[in-house]
């Protein structure tokens, strides 16, 4: 049986030797080291230095001086300003397109979670989500009956208007023998169903021409300058799942009051999904990290108690299932967590040197004192300050968190927001001071 | 004054309050003593929040109770008996190019039980929205929410055209949500930071009172 372990080993192997067409002999020699900056701070040791780790948003397509609008709609656009950001930044990891989106495909699908530049907000804004009940508050036992079958009849025809002529399909679960096959294959033909298909069959086609740009925009970079790709796959904490796509915010914290149980069983039927999700993805990718945004446990969202009943279990039990399968689960921290972390800190559950936890507004001093020598840490650069601040400003505040808590090792420089804006003096500011300070 | 509704409401038993509101108009209580039994609750929810034994799910909850209550109230209520003098006045709003509304809404309603007039603008506001509000309600108060990183220069543009207006000696300004902080308070050239809901009722008692 292959052990945790050697699974770990393995995908960072693969990582470490995918088959890139390096520019330079240079280039190949920084992917290596790269590589193995990163492996050596998952395992809590002190790598050559301290890596930094970007979160984007929509800042390329503004440094490129174009509209977040241009670049989700016109792919061309899209490559030319993620490439020219990996040529004027280059931090430890491709900073990927592959987050941006793309406009025709939303426009496609007429996707109702979110509203994006050009459809409902500014051209030079982010995509914003726009919550909503997707799920009914009396819908928990579909869900829980028949996870994929809630998404597929229930979810998506909501959530992609193009596709709600699969409302009228039956549960394929149907499907069991000859004489049922005709009755059910009646549903996939009505007009409404064909409708769906065909959206499908043209969302897919342009799924496809997008991937193509994303793979060759972000494939130049990484030649170009060795910079590996770092989001191997993504998912999500349980709770998350019910808050942000599923039920909303306001939603799920009144289901809490008055419907418990039923947010607890939802959960456990989501945690399995979540593992595989992120494991099928990993391997895919031969990329090792999956990022989980955590969203709706942070401070003020919900008590202690209920953090330890609704929120921490499940997201513990993702993590656990993702690091047995040899992934790096890479938790991004937002807001602030400082009520969480006794909470968190040093579970046994989790095996030391296994995750990378990405830390917003949270006290990095009190995290140091919890995470040093359990997991690898970092971010709390702050994203008002890299967009408003002075390069001395973001100087200063990197090299106290450079001096503070870096220095055990298994220590990342980020950000800890999306941070859309930034002038490119606080970008070169970071860069700069972590050359100068960031050595061990 | 009935401790009981009080306590259902301030303890999150939200069947017991609405049972126990029905129970009273039945028995002949007033809107009013029901009202104000809802307000008593409400400042304890507030206490347990900045305590730090409440949080958002239970404001939440606690404007559900509020709502359900107010439902059963209306009918029995005089137009002498829904005039309620007022704090004074706020207006709030989400600023241009940012459509997050959960924290908005939240800092809307504890204003609002907390007895300020509120004006909500919405989400996506533009500056000169701002602007004309304040000309039209003249309020003591402007409450400017955020999340995106993008909303930090909507604020400062939303704080310059009310300067430009000649309205800003007339108002107090606020800012807060996502990942707005003093920084931004002051790059924006606003008044005060509130981290959360209730910060924005001190900081507007603390101005108006």
């Amino acid at each position: 049986m292959t052990t945790r372990e050697q699974k770990f080993d393995a995908i960072f192997e693969a990582w470490a030797s995918q088959p890139i067409q390096f520019a330079t002999p240079e280039a190949e020699g920084a992917y290596k080291e790269r590589t193995e900056m990163w492996k050596d701070v998952i395992q809590l040791k002190k790598p050559v230095r301290v890596p930094f780790l970007m979160t984007s948003g929509i800042h390329p397509f503004l440094h490129a001086g174009i509209t977040t609008e241009e670049g989700m709609y016109d792919y061309e656009k899209m490559s030319y300003a993620f490439q020219k950001y990996n040529d004027d930044f280059q931090t430890d990891t491709v900073v990927s397109c592959g987050m941006a989106g793309s406009g025709p495909l939303f426009d496609i699908l007429d996707y109702k979670l979110y509203q994006w530049p050009g459809r409902g907000v500014d051209p030079r804004s982010s995509y914003q989500a726009l919550e909503g009940e997707f799920m009914k508050a009396d819908e928990y036992d579909v869900l829980i009956n028949d996870p994929t079958d809630f998404f597929m009849r229930y979810y998506l025809p909501r959530v992609f208007n193009a596709l709600s002529g699969w409302s009228t399909l039956g549960p394929m679960t149907d499907v069991t023998e000859l004489p049922f096959t005709g009755p059910y294959m009646i549903g996939a033909g009505l007009p409404p169903a064909v409708k769906a298909w065909e959206t499908m069959l043209e969302a897919g086609r342009e799924a496809l021409k997008w991937a193509s740009f994303v793979g060759a925009t972000d494939g130049y970079s990484i030649a170009k300058h060795g910079l590996p790709a770092f989001i191997g796959g993504a998912t999500k904490a349980p709770f998350d799942t019910l808050g942000d796509t599923l039920r909303g915010t306001r939603a799920i914290m009144l289901d809490k009051f008055r419907q418990p149980k039923k947010v607890l069983a939802a959960m456990e039927r989501l945690v399995p999904l979540a593992v595989q999700s992120g494991l099928r993805q990993v391997n895919g990718a031969k990329v090792p990290f999956v990022f989980i945004p955590l969203h709706k446990g942070a401070d003020g969202f919900m008590s202690d108690k209920d953090f330890k009943t609704f929120y921490w279990p499940q997201l513990k039990a993702v993590i656990v299932g993702l690091v047995e399968g040899g992934a790096v689960p890479y938790l991004f921290v937002e807001g602030g967590y400082n009520q969480r972390l006794d909470v968190i800190g040093g579970d046994p559950d989790i095996p030391a040197g296994s995750t990378l936890w990405i830390f917003d507004k949270s006290d990095m001093n009190e995290v140091k004192k919890r995470w040093s020598g359990w997991q690898a840490f970092g971010g709390n650069v702050s994203a008002s300050m890299m967009s408003t601040g002075t390069p001395e400003d973001v100087a200063g505040y990197v090299k106290m968190l450079l001096a503070d808590v870096a220095g055990d090792g298994g220590f990342v420089l980020s950000p800890g927001a999306v941070v859309d804006h930034c002038k490119p003096e606080n970008m070169h500011a970071i860069l700069d001071t972590l050359k100068k300070y960031g050595k061990y | 004054m009935s401790e009981q509704l009080i306590n259902a409401i301030a303890d999150m038993d939200e069947e017991g309050a609405l049972a126990l509101t029905r129970e009273l108009l039945d028995r002949g209580a007033t809107p009013t003593a029901i009202l104000d039994d809802c307000r008593a609750a409400m400042e304890i929810v507030g206490k347990r929040f900045e305590a730090g034994e409440y949080f958002i799910p239970e404001l939440i909850l606690a404007g559900e109770m509020l709502k359900g209550i107010s439902a059963e109230v209306k009918p029995h209520m005089t137009s002498a008996q829904a005039d309620v003098k007022k704090l004074g006045k706020v207006i709030v709003g989400t600023v241009k190019g940012d459509i997050h509304d959960i924290g908005k809404d939240i800092v809307v309603f504890m204003l609002d039980v907390n007895g300020f007039e509120v004006h909500d603008l919405g989400i996506d506001v533009p500056a000169q929205a701002f602007v004309e509000k304040i000309a039209e309600v003249k309020p003591q108060v402007v409450a400017l929410s955020g999340f995106l990183t993008l909303a930090f220069d909507s604020m400062k543009e939303t704080v310059g055209a009310i300067k430009a207006a000649g309205l800003r000696d007339q108002v107090k300004i606020m800012v807060g949500g996502g990942t707005v902080d003093e920084q931004v308070c002051k790059y924006a050239g606003a008044d005060a930071f509130g981290a959360d809901a209730m910060a924005a009722v001190s900081l507007a008692k603390g101005w108006i009172a």
